[in-house]
């Protein structure tokens, strides 16, 4: 598996010569491959989607109520942060595909960094709502308390939904790091840039879910909002 | 002689010397389905011990060997590994991994590390199922199913089996990955989706299933999870969750699963009956498009399973018509199994033996399986031994039987031995027998009202658990007489050479039996459909040495 990869050639009965696509320097089954473990993510998170839309249907007063009590000031800083995320992602590898490699590299560190944001920001948000005596296993979300079954149900959902995502953004922090080292190792170059490609396009899947998550679990209460509290 | 697979390697890490660290490190898609081999018969053994237990035990009414707790642990076991560990990775690691490059001209998959991983994190997902074994709060005790809120509220360990099923999920969902890339990628130039042989077009479909619908379930394993540990209330009603929503989540990947076990069981079939008719398989593309529709209208019917959970009538009926839409293509596939052998020139080998027992078995699991799809009739045979009969007769009679079918087909391109034919016959009509006694009158216990998963039962159905019994223990001589075969057949088998069964596919083209490390030692162009055969003889043929056509 070292040097460079020459892939075969075939011959037809006529003579003709046909390039045989081996496994080795493959770009497009490494997209094609990433594309569809992409699929599976979305997949995921539309089961869980599923899940809340149909306790949406079974209590939606409860819902309005947990919805407006969510802090809408964050969870929109957090929106953005992770938009602008996206948009360096996307720089670093335009960059990287004409060959910057120093602008790439700065756009990837950009994201790092708009990442970790993204987490502080969440995590003062939980913070806030865990004095407030919402967090699971704790205060209001335990059984015996009298929040209405709506509301833990919206909360529970909150947590795992946001905590999902949010384990996806320390996953893709670390792979950035990773792509940061291999970049270094010039494993990564302007012409094998297929490790890039991917994590730019995991990143999209990851902004992608949270644009779907903001709305439903910050703004459909947004009409009897205080406006955080 | 020249160097085999078994003599050198690729490796994920590093030049390991010591050939165990080479078979544990290893990429090629051909040790690495044999490791899969190896692991799952493991754990199958594990399975029919415990489905032997339970025969034992209900071998005359009252307790006598399991407590009723013992009893539904061990059914959980029975049905996890069957399920989790054996049935679903089964022909797709064994045979998709083996196989289906080899079909398709490839020199591997088409992410050999990847492969490796896979292979791993599945053997990491049976260990997690197999440790709740040692713990004190022992197996879980819900059945396969793990179905809220009991599954939420039993002190048994669900949690670690539900972790294991979301890993080998996983492990289920990267392999389907691999193949799909493969084989989008990776076939040998000039070959078309429609000059694929059948196996891979089983393997293709299953593949989407793999993907599609494994990540839902594993979701929903998360959230018993979550509900169990954290206390929200998705599922278990005394805290405002819903409990027929985990049914609808289990069965939208559970019942595509069933298709996802049975689609590369036809396939094994597809690539069997040709070669031992010595024809072209009749409606070649009729076959190919079934095997997608069945994994396309397999996603729409599962509400079958919730019949008796609670259900809107008019989903019902809709579900139930649904249901028997999948029988169609399902018929198509038999039917042109049929023709392809009118007017062929049938050989009785020992695999065409599997495939025509399943033609038996598996059209008495599929036709039972269409009569309990009626809403009436399912109301009445709900959670009775005809439901397990059927599941039985399809999956053990449809995909396990024609996975031996596979074992004896390919037995010769693994190992390059010959097994002895004739004890290999005795075996298959030992286990034959042995199947049709042990489930049959089970058909008939259930249809009369005896329960499933119950560990005492009522003495009238005494009789049928006795033929049970003895069918048990003939099936069970069978199954390790075929062990035996096979390990005879390895370690003093004659040497096969490389296409003894004058089949027409890839995978018997190669240079040498058992195949080099990678494969064909150069790649064909193909300009032929899978299954020539002129006067009951292959029509393509190739120079070994720089595979090119000399017909």
């Amino acid at each position: 598996m070292s040097g460079p990869y020459v892939p075969e050639i075939a011959i037809d009965r006529e003579g003709n010569e046909h390039v045989v696509q081996g496994w080795q320097d493959d770009f497009y089954g490494g997209k094609l491959g990433f594309w569809l473990f992409m699929f599976t993510e979305v997949l995921m998170f539309g089961a869980m989607f599923m899940a809340l839309a149909y306790y949406n249907t079974l209590h939606p007063q409860d819902f309005l109520d947990a919805s407006a009590s969510l802090n809408r000031l964050l969870g929109g800083i957090n929106t953005v942060v992770l938009l602008v995320s996206a948009l360096t992602m996307g720089l670093g590898l335009l960059n990287m595909r004409v060959g910057k490699i120093k602008e790439a590299k700065l756009m990837i560190w950009a994201t790092i960094i708009l990442a970790a944001a993204f987490l502080v920001i969440k995590g003062f948000e939980w913070r806030a709502e865990y004095n407030h005596g919402i967090f699971l296993m704790h205060d209001q979300l335990l059984p015996g308390s009298s929040l209405p079954f709506g509301q833990k149900l919206f909360f529970g959902l909150y947590f795992t939904m946001t905590g999902l995502h949010g384990f996806h953004i320390i996953i893709g922090i670390g792979l950035m790091i990773w792509l940061l080292k291999r970049i270094n190792a010039e494993k990564v170059r302007p012409d094998h840039h297929i490790l890039h490609w991917n994590i730019a396009l995991y990143w999209d899947i990851v902004h992608l879910i949270w644009v779907f998550v903001f709305p439903y679990y910050y703004m459909i209460g947004a009409g009897g909002a205080t406006g955080g509290h | 002689m020249s160097k085999t697979y078994f003599d050198e390697t690729h490796c994920a890490i590093g030049h390991p010397k010591s050939t165990f660290m080479q078979w544990m490190l290893t990429v090629d898609h051909k040790r690495i389905g044999i490791m899969y081999a190896a692991v799952m018969f493991f754990y199958f053994f594990i399975a029919v011990a415990t489905a032997f237990m339970m025969r034992l035990e209900l071998l005359a009414p009252g307790g006598q060997y399991l407590d009723g707790d013992t009893f539904n642990q061990a059914f959980t076991l029975h049905g996890v590994i069957m399920i989790f560990l054996f049935i679903v990775p089964g022909i797709p690691a064994i045979f998709g991994n083996i196989v289906m490059p080899l079909m398709i001209g490839a020199k591997d998959v088409s992410f050999p590390r990847l492969n490796w991983f896979t292979f791993w994190l599945y053997v990491a997902g049976t260990f997690i199922a197999m440790a709740s074994l040692f713990t004190e709060a022992g197996f879980a005790d819900t059945g396969w199913t793990f179905y809220a809120p009991y599954s939420i509220n039993t002190s048994t360990n669900v949690i670690f089996t539900l972790v294991a099923a979301f890993v080998l999920g996983m492990a289920s969902i990267l392999t389907g990955l691999n193949f799909l890339v493969t084989i989008h990628r990776l076939r040998a130039p000039g070959m078309g989706f429609w000059k694929m042989p059948l196996f891979v077009w089983g393997i293709y479909a299953t593949a989407w299933i793999q993907l599609l619908a494994t990540p839902v379930v594993g979701i929903t394993l998360i959230l018993a999870i979550m509900e169990k540990y954290f206390g929200i209330g998705i599922f278990d009603p005394a805290k405002g969750g819903d409990p027929i929503l985990f049914e609808h989540l289990f069965w939208i990947y559970s019942h595509p699963a069933v298709y996802l076990m049975i689609l590369p069981a036809f396939g094994i079939m597809s690539e069997i009956i040709p070669v031992f008719s010595r024809r072209e398989i009749f409606g070649y593309r009729a076959i190919a498009i079934s095997s997608a529709s069945i994994a396309g209208i397999g996603y729409l019917v599962w509400g079958h399973h919730l019949y008796t959970s609670g259900m809107a009538d008019t989903a019902k009926v809709i579900f139930s018509f649904l249901t028997f839409f999948v029988a169609i293509p399902t018929g198509i596939k038999f039917y042109d199994w049929i023709a392809t052998m009118y007017k062929g020139k049938i050989i009785l080998s020992t695999p065409m033996l599997w495939a025509l027992g399943t033609i038996v078995t598996f059209t008495i699991g599929g036709l039972t399986g269409v009569t309990i799809a009626m809403v009436g009739v399912d109301i009445h045979l709900q959670d009775t031994y005809y439901t397990v009969a059927h599941f039985h007769y399809a999956m053990l009679g449809g995909v396990v039987f024609l996975l031996f079918a596979g074992m004896h087909y390919w037995f010769p391109l693994v190992t390059g031995k010959m097994y002895n034919e004739f004890h290999a016959k005795a075996a298959f009509y030992t286990q034959f027998v042995g199947f049709n006694l042990l489930w049959f009158p089970m058909f008939i216990a259930g249809y009369y009202g005896m329960p499933r998963r119950y560990f005492d039962y009522l003495p009238e159905f005494e009789i049928y658990h006795q033929f049970s019994f003895v069918g048990a223990v003939i099936f069970i001589s069978g199954l390790v007489y075929m062990f035996v075969v096979f390990y005879k057949g390895w370690t003093k088998g004659e040497a096969s050479g490389t296409n003894p069964w004058n089949a027409t596919t890839l995978e018997w083209h190669l240079p040498s039996s058992p195949p080099p490390l990678e494969n064909h030692s150069k790649v064909p162009y193909v300009d032929f459909n899978p299954y020539e055969y002129h006067h009951g003889q292959p029509k393509v043929k190739f120079n070994y040495e720089t595979m090119q056509r000399i017909d």
